[in-house]
């Protein structure tokens, strides 16, 4: 039912934890809701340079929308927000090779990232 | 991986081994007892019949019935399916007013939308918080034009047991036929069609250690309860259901009642054992609730929400263990379980809800492997949950604003 | 033990057959529902049971819905596409159809729809022409049989289906006793809907399907849970369905080899019957039959009395269709091909099967010789 790759991630999630949400450097999403089941929380510590240099996630969720979380933390790491921004859901579901009623699970990590992003540049200004 | 350990008798059970044992009986040239019970001409054909008579009398004792009042289906579905349409097609002229609950099996739900589309009027009540009903709120809905009132014995999703006999006593107070879904209470809580006033009951055996495929529906005599037929053909079933019976169901099913009568009063002792055993190891884990009344309730089932968990997520952790979210003709859908949301549970709390369900073969050590292996999975899954962060936090998270998708 | 010969009525589980399911009544008990790994099994055993009642008529696996037997999928083609979305008004159904047909047509008349009766000839073949004015009338369904239960005719079912394509009107027929004796091709010929049962093809009973195109647009009989994609609710009886499917990859796989030795016994039988009791009259003799079936009268013998003095003697017959009822009626097949009520009283089925030997049907009609020569005798006495 599940693949492999989602195994994984469920069973050695990577990038689990947080940052101190005050931090100017540290930017922070958390999208979904309690009521559909899944909530994401994915931050990003980014450089000077416009680089994400480390990424942290908490998911309450399936197993499916845990895997989707943990691939974009690694995912994100070294790209720029703008490389960031270009993660596309599907790309997620490939990767997990996550089925259609799962689907959503991606959708989500998409937009966990480009809160997280938003949130960075609020900080900035 | 070995086979998991077995939570999920509410789904489905195994086929007692005495069981299979009186099926196989009844199957091939061997034995000589494959007949067609309809055919009355020949040695094969009456043995076939002498089978599905000693099922039909083991049946109707389990509930208290005479062997005549017993109608062989091909499960609880079909029961439901021809109790309701064919109470509401018979009496239509009489009223098209028919009262339910929201925690009903889909069997019920579906049918009673299904007439709602012909043009019937369906009241559906909202149990308490507990899972029962308040009988003055059945009262308050009854009208001139009620003509069926169909309320299921026991939950399948929290095992919680209604109090039918006065139901059935409210009913035939105001001549309203009274239905009841008994799949998950057939052997598991006594059941007397007379003292409980029942007018039809639905039956299941694979809930019993039976086959799949095969239940039945109980009609009452006298007074007559009258039906239209759903499945016409040969006039098997004294016209109410044809098809050719399938006696070794038929046979597996008697077994099945049979065990079930002889052995209900001690295996529900061992079962309350055992379901005490694995409450208390994991009701003291925080934000851990109880769905369902606990005294009012079949010992086989315990429905669990373990709060900023989330229910698949546990399942997947708890692979070594076989259990369901929901119940198992909707598991396969993200929705929560519609049952918790009649009783008033928010709708995290029944995302994060998980049902175990003990049976015959269910041994202390898999309950004490289950305790283990849920303390560790839901500490792990906590650790992932940003709700549970939030908790932690004090933050309560009815205040915050969630971008629902 | 005695020698069934009545399996049009029903037939022994084959023993391989036991075999497959037995598991299913053991370990592998899931609910095909479920999610966890129980579940999963039991979900792979269906679609395996699935693909294997769908290779035996040619059709997609996606096309069987699994029912509880010939009955209910009967009734669920007839009842479910009236209460459907679909258009159009009237029911054409054939006049020797199984009570499990003509009875939902029934209820359906009562209901208000309009449905005629094809009638056969006189050896039990439908009457085309009088098919092709029925279909001028554009009903909104036509059920017509494969091959009868009783006389085991055969009907011309490619030139049915085409004429109802022609004619723009959806085919369904009652292949409960072609299936796994006949090839049927589903998906390159004829009727849009098929019903079939596991226990007349040496499965259980308690499992049947009904093979659907998915653009029929049909109502489910049984409502609730959503099982087989939302045709049929309930539980889904595996043992009995997973036992159909081996039932079907054996008719499949063994198809010719039983062909071959159940047509000659039933050559056999018929040239013996004739040499032995001259006076028998075969129903359909004209026609194209099934390969096991032998439907026939001794004139002045009524049956009644015959079959259970062959019972007695270890033969096990039947007088026609098995029913639920206790009436005896004479046979509804017999009087729509205009055979005299007296004739039909001493009708005789035999069903043969590949079981079957020889000797049995020797055996047999030396005692069917006896009987009548004896009740016969007792006529002419005087009683």
């Amino acid at each position: 039912m599940y693949s492999d790759k989602v195994m994984d991630h469920y069973d050695n999630p990577r990038n689990v934890g947080a940052f101190e949400e005050g931090e100017d450097n540290v930017g922070t999403g958390m999208v979904g809701a309690p009521a559909c089941g899944d909530v994401m929380r994915l931050q990003i510590k980014v450089s000077d340079e416009g680089v994400i240099e480390d990424a942290r996630f908490k998911t309450y969720g399936c197993g499916s929308a845990i895997a989707s979380s943990s691939l974009v933390t690694e995912w994100v790491k070294g790209k720029t927000l703008d490389e960031a921004l270009q993660i596309k859901n599907k790309d997620i579901a490939e990767e997990l090779a996550l089925p259609p009623v799962k689907v959503h699970c991606s959708v989500l990590a998409e937009d966990a990232i480009k809160a997280a992003i938003d949130d960075y540049k609020g900080k900035k200004g | 991986m070995s086979k998991p350990i077995y939570f999920d008798y509410s789904a489905t059970t195994p086929v007692d081994p005495r069981v299979a044992e009186a099926m196989c009986s009844y199957l091939t040239l061997e034995d000589g007892r494959f007949g067609n019970a309809a055919s009355r001409s020949h040695y094969f054909g009456w043995q076939a019949e002498k089978g599905v008579d000693e099922a039909r009398a083991n049946v109707a004792a389990l509930i208290g019935a005479d062997p005549k009042e017993i109608v062989w289906t091909s499960g609880a579905t079909e029961s439901d399916n021809l109790a309701i349409k064919g109470v509401a097609q018979f009496y239509a002229k009489k009223g098209k007013h028919i009262i339910t609950a929201k925690t009903e099996h889909k069997a019920v739900l579906d049918t009673c939308r299904h007439l709602e589309r012909d043009g019937y009027e369906v009241t559906y009540l909202e149990p308490e918080a507990n899972g029962l009903i308040d009988l003055g709120k059945l009262e308050a809905a009854m009208r001139e034009d009620t003509i069926l009132v169909s309320i299921m014995h026991v939950n399948n999703e929290i095992g919680v047991i209604q109090d039918v006999a006065a139901i059935g006593a409210l009913c035939r107070s105001k001549k309203i036929l009274f239905h009841v879904d008994a799949a998950q209470s057939c052997g598991k809580t006594p059941i007397d069609v007379n003292a409980m006033q029942i007018d039809l009951l639905s039956m299941s055996a694979h809930k019993i250690y039976g086959p799949k495929g095969i239940g039945a529906l109980y009609v009452r005599r006298k007074p007559r309860v009258r039906l239209e037929a759903q499945m016409h053909g040969g006039g098997h079933e004294r016209g109410m259901r044809s098809g050719t019976l399938a006696t070794h169901q038929i046979v597996g099913m008697g077994e099945a009642f049979r065990i079930a009568r002889e052995e209900m009063a001690s295996e529900n002792e061992r079962i309350r054992m055992l379901r005490d055993r694995l409450w208390n190891g994991i009701k003291d884990i925080e934000e851990t609730y109880l769905n369902g009344d606990l005294e009012r309730r079949v010992p086989h089932n315990l429905n669990v929400s373990f709060n900023y968990v989330e229910g698949e997520s546990l399942m997947m952790s708890l692979a070594e263990l076989a259990v369901s979210s929901g119940s198992a003709c909707t598991s396969a859908s993200l929705e929560p379980s519609y049952v918790l949301r009649a009783l008033g549970r928010p709708d995290e709390l029944a995302h994060s809800s998980l049902r175990f369900s003990i049976g015959r073969f269910t041994t202390e050590a898999e309950i004490d492997r289950a305790i283990e292996l849920i303390n560790g999975a839901v500490t792990k899954l906590r650790e992932l949950s940003p709700l549970w962060d939030m908790y932690k936090a004090g933050i309560d998270l009815n205040s915050v604003q969630w971008t629902a998708h | 033990m005695a020698s069934y010969l009545d399996h049009n009525a029903t037939t022994p589980l084959d023993e391989r057959v036991l075999e497959a399911m037995l598991p299913y009544l053991k370990g592998e008990f899931g609910n095909p529902s479920s999610v966890h790994a129980f579940g999963r099994r039991a979900r792979a055993a269906l679609d395996t049971a699935r693909e294997q009642v769908a290779a035996l008529i040619g059709a997609h696996p996606s096309q069987v819905v699994f029912t509880s037997g010939g009955t209910e999928a009967n009734n669920t083609a007839l009842k479910g596409l009236f209460s459907g979305p679909g258009e159009g008004a009237g029911l054409v159904v054939g006049a020797i159809e199984h009570a499990s047909l003509l009875a939902p047509a029934a209820a359906l008349a009562r209901g208000g729809v309009k449905v005629q009766h094809l009638a056969v000839d006189d050896s039990g073949r439908f009457q085309m022409e009088r098919l092709d004015e029925l279909l001028k009338e554009r009903p909104r369904l036509v059920s017509l049989m494969w091959a009868n239960n009783e006389t085991g005719v055969v009907q011309p079912m490619a030139e049915i289906a085409e004429r109802c394509a022609e004619a723009g009107v959806l085919l369904h027929s009652d292949a409960v006793q072609a299936a796994g004796k006949l090839e049927l091709d589903f998906l390159n010929a004829g009727p849009r809907m098929l019903s079939l049962s596991a226990h007349k093809l040496f499965g259980p009973k308690g499992a049947g399907a009904l093979v659907l195109d998915k653009a029929v647009g049909l109502e489910p009989l049984l409502h609730g849970g959503g099982q087989e994609r939302d045709w049929r609710g309930g539980t889904e009886a595996l043992p009995a369905i997973v036992g159909f499917g081996k039932a079907a990859e054996l008719a499949l796989a063994e198809g010719r080899e039983r062909l071959e030795r159940v047509s000659a016994l039933q050559e056999r039988l018929q040239a013996r019957l004739k040499a032995q009791l001259p006076q028998a009259v075969i129903f359909g003799e004209g026609a194209e039959r099934l390969y096991n079936t032998l439907f026939f009268a001794v004139p002045g013998v009524e049956s009644q009395t015959l079959i259970m003095a062959l019972d007695r003697e270890g033969y096990a017959v039947s007088s026609g269709a098995a029913c639920g009822s206790h009436h005896e009626q004479p046979s509804t097949v017999l009087a729509a091909m205009g055979v005299a009520p007296e004739l039909a009283r001493c009708a005789v089925r035999v069903g043969l099967g590949h079981g079957n030997s020889e000797a049995e049907v020797d055996g047999f009609i030396a005692a069917l010789k006896g009987q009548v020569d004896g009740l016969q005798r007792f006529a002419t006495v005087g009683w």
